[in-house]
Order: structure tokens, then sequence, then C-alpha cells
């Protein structure tokens, strides 16, 4: 079977334009393959600059790649006659809750997509509906969206994404800019989307967000180093540190009590397990 | 502080004609300031004040919300007052020095004044009573048969609701840069007006790039979101004519019948 997205050999250079010597290019993605079959949740994980935003911004044609190629459901994203298809099968979320809502009206914002689409008004209405109620927005959605906090104003962003009905959602760091309680709301509904058979793709660098993935690929200077199942990775702190990521607290914690001798397994990596390990020490 | 202001001038209730079409309004607002030029005599803006009353009567919409609009030009009709008071020769009524006021002259400035505020008045009617989002899709609607001449219709009406959308956006925006800048000692309150002048340099220059940010984002956003203009868009909310409409436009056709008919009638 076809996977959702194929990304062959992937580079993608930005070219900077200085007054004084010549243009120089800075290469974000370096020669980065990897395939996403239909219904996986991915979190894609990387300090700033490791290339992954950029990444992101390749897997529904809104950059093309310098060299390489990006297929979605066998669609190369260079060829203009599927762009649209190619957009609305993989829907995307951005990390600013401000800067990508079109509408002043809630309702009328998550319309926009499917309004693009050229979709039967009563259809958008039912879809519009759908999607407000899929984020727990519903009573919101005739309000201002200046009126709401950051973490709804982010659910309603995703609710236009859910409305264009897409195979895939690309989620670019949309916890980035939230408060603690938005963070929360916005994975819940992340989770419930991948439930529902969406192909999740979690730009991040949050390592809590990362552990909750089916799978991780960890991004540095702008090729893949690790693509792996969260678990691995967090086991070994070798890897976590050749990322230069920082340690999550947990991992940290565990590594420590390792350090001082006491018997505790490599593989613990939740606040539960690790409690749970720690009342079995003497 | 900033959470809380609104959008234009709206005021939210359910009347008849908050609930008539954009359209009908934005032509029958259009057809009101033709009939204020139409009108001359006093009589004639009698009729105009008396079907103004009915109307905001109908509109339920507070007569101190409507005057709060004037409050902002009172400067520009006690001008036009008194250029049209000392400029008119005729039979004098008062003299001192240079300045003389005639008969003709008052009869005309209380005319021209009285004009200005019913425009006013009636073009806030507008504003008051429907929302900026109908006002645009309306203006989109109407402007649609120019397209053909190059008129970009749609692209007009979706600028004008991006820029209202993003209003506040970019007031919480100042207010940050505001705050930014105070805590690195900037100060906004004190030095003659030159002096505050360009200490709003400060803010406007960060403000002035972040909307350049805040646009690119947009346009990101809107791009991903299968945004490719106008051709083939189809709106969930389409804006149709109901009977409300029709009784509206069969009443400003008789009025405009009246009003066109005073003109020819002997009256002060």
């Amino acid at each position: 079977m076809e996977p959702i997205i194929r990304v062959e050999n992937l580079t993608f250079e930005y070219r900077k334009v200085s007054p004084e010597g010549p243009a120089t290019s800075f290469r974000a993605v370096d020669g980065v393959t990897f395939e996403v079959p239909s219904g996986e949740f991915v979190a894609v994980l990387g300090m700033n600059g490791s290339g992954k935003s950029t990444l992101a911004k390749h897997l529904n044609g809104l950059l093309l790649p310098t060299e390489g190629d990006v297929w979605i459901e066998g669609m190369n994203t260079r060829e203009d006659d599927h762009i649209w298809n190619i957009r609305s099968t993989v829907g995307m979320v951005f990390q600013n809750p401000d800067n990508q809502i079109v509408s002043s009206v809630v309702e009328d914002d998550v319309a926009f997509g499917p309004e693009n689409l050229g979709v039967d008004p009563m259809e958008i209405r039912r879809r519009v509906d759908e999607a407000l109620q899929a984020v727990g927005m519903y009573e919101q959605r005739l309000k201002a969206p200046h009126m709401l906090s950051g973490g709804q104003k982010q659910r309603i962003a995703i609710a236009g994404a859910i409305a264009m009905r897409p195979k895939c959602i690309v989620f670019d760091e949309p916890t980035a800019m939230l408060d603690p309680k938005g963070r929360h709301q916005v994975m819940d509904i992340i989770h419930r989307l991948h439930e529902a058979g969406i192909t999740v793709i979690l730009i991040t660098h949050f390592m809590e967000e990362a552990m909750q993935a089916d799978r991780l690929i960890v991004m540095k200077d702008g090729r893949i180093t690790d693509d792996m199942p969260p678990r691995d990775f967090f086991a070994d702190r070798e890897r976590i540190q050749r990322a230069r990521l920082e340690m999550p607290a947990i991992i940290a914690l565990r590594e420590e009590l390792i350090r001082q001798g006491l018997p505790v397994d490599a593989s613990v990596q939740t606040e539960e397990e690790l409690i749970e390990a720690i009342c079995q020490l003497q | 502080m900033i959470r809380d202001i609104t959008l234009g001038q709206y005021y939210p209730e359910q009347s008849v004609i908050h609930r008539l079409d954009a359209r009908t309004k934005i032509l029958g607002t259009l057809l009101y300031i033709i009939e204020l030029f139409l009108v001359n005599s006093f009589a004639g803006f009698g009729l105009v004040i008396l079907a103004l009353g009915v109307l905001i009567g109908i509109s339920k919409v507070p007569v101190r919300f409507i005057f709060r609009g004037l409050k902002a030009v009172v400067f520009i009709i006690l001008l036009t007052f008194l250029l049209n008071l000392f400029m008119f020769d005729g039979t004098v009524l008062w003299h001192w020095k240079f300045l003389t006021i005639t008969y003709e002259g008052l009869y005309r400035s209380c005319f021209m004044a009285l004009r200005l505020i019913l425009l006013i008045i009636g073009t806030s009617m507008l504003t008051l009573t429907t929302k900026p989002m109908e006002l645009t899709d309306g203006l989109e609607k109407l402007l649609k048969p120019f397209n053909r001449f190059g008129l970009p219709s749609h692209e007009i009406a979706l600028m004008m609701s991006i820029a209202l959308r993003f209003i506040p956006t970019l007031l919480e925006e100042t207010d940050k840069i505001m705050k930014a800048q105070q805590a690195r000692g900037a100060d906004f309150e004190s030095g003659n007006l030159i002096q505050r002048v360009k200490n709003m340099i400060p803010i406007l220059i960060p403000l002035f790039v972040g909307s350049f940010r805040i646009a690119q984002d947009l346009a990101l956003a809107m791009e991903a979101r299968c945004y490719h203009g106008g051709v083939g868009r189809t709106r969930m909310k389409e804006i149709v004519f109901s009977r409300r409409d029709g009784v509206a436009g069969v009443l400003l056709a008789v009025f405009l019948g009246i009003v066109i008919a005073s003109r020819w009638m002997p009256l002060p």
C-alpha cells in the first residue's frame, strides 16, 4: 500500500541575499528520507534550527524541495495540478494561534477552508458544526476570536483544518505559545484525532509531547539522526544527549538514580512508572 | 482592557433593521445621501427627519448612541455654519466691522448645517445596525457586477475583513511593545507634542515590522487552507434577499418619490 507521506532525499536551501557580498545559501533540510504509513502518529523532535519546521512546510507543498521529492498519496508536491488536492489531504496547524485565524467570527473562520474548496453551503455548515464539536468549541461559534484564550484559538485553528476533511494533519509546534492548560487541551484533541484514524505529524520541541507518539523522528542540523519508537529513544541517555536535547525531568531523575547505583530500570520514562520503581526500592 | 473593545460601532439588537440584508442597507444609505442633496426646503428636511425618526425607532438603537457619533464632527459642522453665515450678500441683519450677517446667509448656513447633521446621523445608522462582516459581505456582492471591468470585488472585501479581524491583534501587539519599551525606560507621557511624537517611533517601527511577520504567517496559513482567490469559492452563509428587503425597497422608492415631489412644492 502507498504510504500517505513519502519523502525521498529531501534537501531545502534558503537563499540569503545580503547587501554586501554574494548571495549565500543555508541548507535547512539536508537529504531527508522517510515514509509515513496511513494512521500513524509521528512526532518530529529537534532543537531550534534543526530544520523541523522547514520539513513540515514541505508536507503540503507550502515549500518545494531544492532537491529530492515529496509524495502525498502518490502525488508529487512539485506538480501544480495536484496542489489543492495535496493541501486538502494534508491539513496544517501552525504555532501562533493569532496569525492563522482569518475571520472575525469563529464559525466563519472554520468555514474558510471548505469555502475555498468550493464545497456546497449546506455541507459546509454540517462540517463546521462537526469540527467545532470535535474540538469542544461549538458553544463559542459566534464569538470573536480575539475574545478567546490562546488555547481556544488554537482549537479553532484545528477545527479549521478538520473541516477540510484531511487524512493527515501536520501540527507545527501547536503548543509552543500556550499555557499548560491550553497545551493539555490541544494534546488531548491530537490524541482523539489520531484515534479517529487521522495520520498525525507533530512537530515539537517538548519531549513530554514527543513521548506520546507511536514513532519518533529526531532531527539535528537538517538531518534525521534517529527514527524509532519514543520508548527506545528515551531509554537511551546517549542518544538524547547526542541530539543536544534537554533531558526531560523524569528521565534526568531516572539517570541520576541509576548513577547513584540504585536498581532502577532504564526503560522507566513516565511519572507513574518512576513512582512505581521508587516504591519498590528498599 | 484591549480585549473588550468592540469593532466599529455596531449596536447589537434584534430589530427588523438589523436583520435586513446588508445590501439593502448600503443601497438605502446611498439613496438617502442622494435625497439629502435633492431636498431644497426646510419642509423637505422635515420629511427626512420624520422618516429618520421612524427608522431609529424601529431599529431600537438608543438616541444618545446615535448622537455620540456627532461629537467627532461638531467642529466641521460649526465651520460650515460660520463660513456660510458670513459669505452671502443680501438683506443685512447684523453688521460689525467687516462681519456681515445677511438673511440669505443665515438661511443658507442653517440649511447646510442641518444637511450635514442629517448626513452623519443617517449614515451612522448603517454601521450601527450592520455587523462589519455583513458589511464587507454585502459590499462584495454589490461590487460583483463590476468584476468584468477589472474590479477585484472579492479581494477588496477580503482585505477589508482581514483589516477588521487584525485590529485587536495589532492593538495587543502595540500594548506589548509599549510595555517592553517602558520597561527599558521609554517615556510616553512627558515632554511637548513634538517630543512625544518622537517617542512614539520606538513603538511604530517594531509594530511595522511585526505586521509584516503577521502578514507572512497569515498568508501561509491561508495557502495551507487552499485559498486561491475568489474563483470557484463558495460561501457558508449565502446572503439572500428576503421579503423584508422587498418591503424596505418599496418604502425606499416611495420616499424617494416624496422627496422629489417636495422639490416642486412651494414650501419654506
